[in-house]
Order: C-alpha cells, then sequence, then structure tokens
C-alpha cells in the first residue's frame, strides 16, 4: 500500500543572487527562511518524501536561477523534485526536467492554456506534471457549481491565478477534473482560505476533490501542526500533506510529525 | 573502475547519475554501444514507453546481451527493468530483450494508474544488494506496467499495489527493480552502493 506523503514546500524568491526561501502569509506578506538546496537537502536528511519548489519571483529573468538551485539540490537530494511557478511553456519544462526535476507544477499557465497539460504529459508523462490549484470559498449559490458542504455553510471554490491575486470564476472541482482528463498526474490543491492561517487543512475541499479525481491529491494550506496532518489523512483520501512554514522555523522536524503519524495509524516511510 | 549508464535517448540521467556519484560509483554515461567494453558495471535506465524505449534501445542490444553472457554487473531500473521481458502490453508487437521470460501487464483497474509513491518491500531472495535492506523498506515507485515473470524464481522482491507484483528480479548477474532508487532515499542509495560494491568484486 502506498504510503502517505509529507511534503515541503519551498517558496523561492529568485529575484536575488541564487535565489533565497521565503514564506508568505495569506498570499502576501513575506519572510526570509533560507538558502534553497540547504533547506531542501536538510528536509531530505531530516525524511521528506519530495519537494517541492515554488518559484514566487515576480520577475522573469529567473529561470537560470531556477535551474541552478535544482541542479544544486540534486547533487545531494535523492527524493522526487517538482517545480512551478511561470512555467508557462514545454520549452520550460524541458529547462527545468534537464535541470534534474522529476514533475512541474503548473497553475496560471495551465489556465490560460489547458494544452499545455497534455502538451508536456505527452512528452514527459502523466506522472510528471502536477497541476496546482488555488482555491477560494465562495458561499454564493450558483447554477452549475459543485457545491460542497462545510461548517459555515455551502460552498463552491473558485481558482484563482497569479499567485492569488486575480480570480477566474473557474470551479476548481470541474478544472481538478478537465485537468486530469487532460493527463495532470497529480493535483496540488491550495486553500487560499486557510493558506497562512494555522487553522489546519481544509478538510471539505481536500476531501471533496480527492474523491472526484482518481489521481494523487496533494494537501495544502493552513498546516501548523503535526495533528493537522493527522486529521487530513484520517478525514479524507489524500495522498499528501504539503507544509512549509512549520518545517522552515523548526517549529516541529519532518521526522517528529512522520513519527506522530505513524503511532496514530497512518501509513508512513519513516 | 567504471560504471556504465546506458543513454539511449529516453530522459534526462541526472538523478542516476549524481547518486551513483554519491555512493562512490564514479559512473559514465555512454551514447554509442562501443563504449560498453570494458564497463565494471551497467546500468540501464528507462522512462517513457516500452516499445520507444525498446525502439532507442535496440542499437544497445547485442553489446548488453554479451556483456550480461561475460558476467558485468548489470542494473535496470523501472522501464529499464519491463525491456529485460520478452513483450509488453502497453506496446504490443514490440519485442523486449527477452532475458528474462514472460510478460509486462498493465497494473489493475481500480487502483490509482500510474502507482506513484513510496511503497514497501517484501523481501524474496535475500541477494546481496539487498544488503542493509529490511522487510517494509519503502521505495520510491512511478509506474503504470508491471513485469510477470514465468520463472517466479527471478522475483527478489515484491510490492504490492491491487495486486502483489515483482519489484525487483534477480538472474546471475543481472539485478533489477520497478522502483527508482535514485529517487529512494537512503535506503535507495543503499541499494546502489551495494550495486557498485558488486562491480568492484
Amino acid at each position: 500500500m502506498l504510503a502517505r506523503r509529507i511534503i515541503p514546500c519551498l517558496d523561492c524568491d529568485l529575484g536575488v543572487p541564487g535565489g533565497r526561501v521565503v514564506k508568505g502569509i495569506e498570499f502576501k506578506q513575506i519572510r526570509y527562511a533560507g538558502v534553497p538546496w540547504e533547506l531542501a537537502d536538510q528536509y531530505y536528511q531530516n525524511g521528506a518524501d519530495e519537494i517541492v519548489f515554488l518559484d514566487i519571483t515576480a520577475s522573469s529573468d529567473r529561470r537560470e536561477t531556477m535551474t541552478s538551485v535544482i541542479k544544486k539540490t540534486s547533487l545531494s537530494v535523492f527524493v522526487p523534485l517538482a517545480v512551478g511557478g511561470g512555467i508557462s511553456s514545454l520549452e520550460q519544462a524541458r529547462e527545468v526536467f534537464n535541470a534534474g526535476a522529476d514533475k512541474v507544477t503548473l497553475n496560471t499557465s495551465a489556465l490560460k492554456r489547458p494544452d499545455l497539460i497534455s502538451d508536456i504529459a505527452g512528452r514527459y508523462g502523466n506522472q510528471a506534471v502536477v497541476l496546482a490549484i488555488d482555491a477560494k470559498r465562495r458561499y454564493s449559490q450558483e447554477e452549475g457549481r459543485n457545491m460542497v458542504q462545510t461548517e459555515e455553510g455551502a460552498c463552491w471554490f473558485e481558482c484563482s491565478y497569479y499567485g492569488g491575486r486575480e480570480f477566474t470564476g473557474i470551479d476548481a472541482i470541474a478544472w481538478a477534473k478537465k485537468a486530469v482528463s487532460l493527463g495532470a498526474g497529480e493535483i496540488l490543491l491550495t486553500s487560499m482560505d486557510r493558506d497562512g492561517t494555522k487553522l489546519g487543512f481544509d478538510i471539505p475541499l481536500t476531501a471533496a476533490v480527492a474523491r472526484m479525481v482518481r489521481v494523487p491529491v496533494i494537501a495544502s494550506g493552513g498546516c501548523a501542526n503535526p495533528e493537522h496532518m493527522l486529521e487530513v489523512f484520517q478525514k479524507t483520501d489524500a495522498s499528501a500533506a504539503l507544509a512549509a512554514s512549520i518545517f522552515h522555523f523548526q517549529e516541529c522536524s519532518i521526522s517528529d510529525v512522520k513519527t506522530y503519524l505513524k503511532e496514530n495509524g497512518v501509513n508512513v516511510r519513516l | 573502475m567504471r560504471i556504465i549508464i546506458v543513454d539511449y535517448g529516453m530522459g534526462n540521467l541526472f538523478s542516476i547519475y549524481n547518486a551513483l556519484e554519491y555512493v562512490g560509483g564514479n559512473p559514465k554515461i555512454a551514447r554509442d554501444p562501443e563504449e560498453l567494453a570494458g564497463a565494471k558495471g551497467i546500468v540501464v535506465p528507462g522512462v517513457g514507453a516500452f516499445g520507444s524505449c525498446m525502439n532507442q534501445l535496440s542499437r544497445f542490444s547485442s553489446s548488453l546481451l554479451s556483456c550480461f553472457q561475460e558476467g558485468v554487473p548489470m542494473l535496470g531500473i523501472c522501464v529499464g527493468m519491463q525491456v529485460l521481458f520478452q513483450e509488453s502490453e502497453e506496446s504490443p508487437g514490440a519485442p523486449g530483450l527477452g532475458w528474462i521470460e514472460g510478460k509486462v501487464v498493465r497494473l489493475p483497474d481500480g487502483v490509482m494508474i500510474p502507482q506513484m509513491g513510496w511503497n514497501s518491500l517484501s523481501i524474496k531472495r535475500h541477494v546481496n544488494i539487498f544488503d542493509g535492506i529490511s522487510e517494509g523498506d519503502m521505495f520510491y515507485f512511478v509506474h503504470s506496467y508491471y513485469g510477470q515473470p514465468k520463472d517466479k524464481s527471478v522475483i527478489a522482491a515484491t510490492t504490492n499495489h491491487g495486486v502483489e507484483l515483482a519489484a525487483a528480479v534477480v538472474k546471475d548477474n543481472l539485478f533489477a527493480t520497478q522502483f527508482h532508487p535514485e529517487k529512494s532515499g537512503p535506503k535507495g542509495l543503499r541499494i546502489l552502493k551495494n550495486f557498485v560494491r558488486s562491480t568492484i568484486c
């Protein structure tokens, strides 16, 4: 049986020489966390099942910085590496694969041009394409939306793009299903309502998407402690849980989280 | 002492190269069959579809076979394990290397395809390359098809994903894994280290 995965996410600001890892709070404020490949190596040593790099730089002259981050990381980190942020063509995907990435994560570019998913999946395989969704609750009743029951009432989820700055009007559950049919091999699902709040994952959102698609779903947004990880694994079919700040700022270590999960009956790799 | 990684044009070989170097393997990437001569060990990686892999690999097949027969330690990884079989449901009509009798078949309906993630091994044969590996240790898998050897005694380890399947096979100087040791953390590196050691003896 496949283990549930714990994935640290490194949000990288590549606008400075060599790049640095930062952590945003509710998609806005930024805190500095460390050097990308050093943090990646530390998490690898500590039992990370996979590592995600997200380029959150707004500028466009950063591609070389990202490939150098991946190259440096893959010298000493021997778990899958996923890279996202600003990848909008097959050629750009090729650059990060050639640098040593195993997967690319697509968000804005896939929403604008869904065929990019099939283009990359066709060349590198479905397992190499992760669709990232930034989803926000909408409590308005609208025709044709996938409504989900929550403690706060029924809502649907709207996809956002451009790093949470703009909304698309697209239903996140419908988009997840469509992306999988186009060849996305995994969904990285971030709750915008929970991201940075430390309130735990959005359980109804994660449960709904994981029920609707036949590919692994990575829960993201809101994790502040091991109990939140346990909750998302007990209450949903999420294959993996992603977190950033709880690992960056030494609030807890990956191995402690995994030991705790194992003790509570979750199948993890120790 | 050199370990040759066969580069037949199917995807990047960075990960396996870096991992072999990390464990002291002194790897070299070979794009021509002639470069296999004198290899102390050979790694056959593989990504993509069985048919396109075999298409690209076929020009290496006679050199690989003579190395295999000479007893050079060999390691197949993922599709590099599948091509050892005679054929695959993924690419009907495309002949495999056929060093292992049997067929590559698709994972059963009802499970996530591809199998992607960490799964545990059940060890069937305590071969040297499993030194330091324990029952239940987890490795990283990414695949939609798996090999079914006719002779079950070649199965070195199994894993379970809807069906109990061969996760590693062994035949004389040949060892092959369906999982990716180069992506499987310290346990994967241990297997690569054991492989490197077998090339020294």
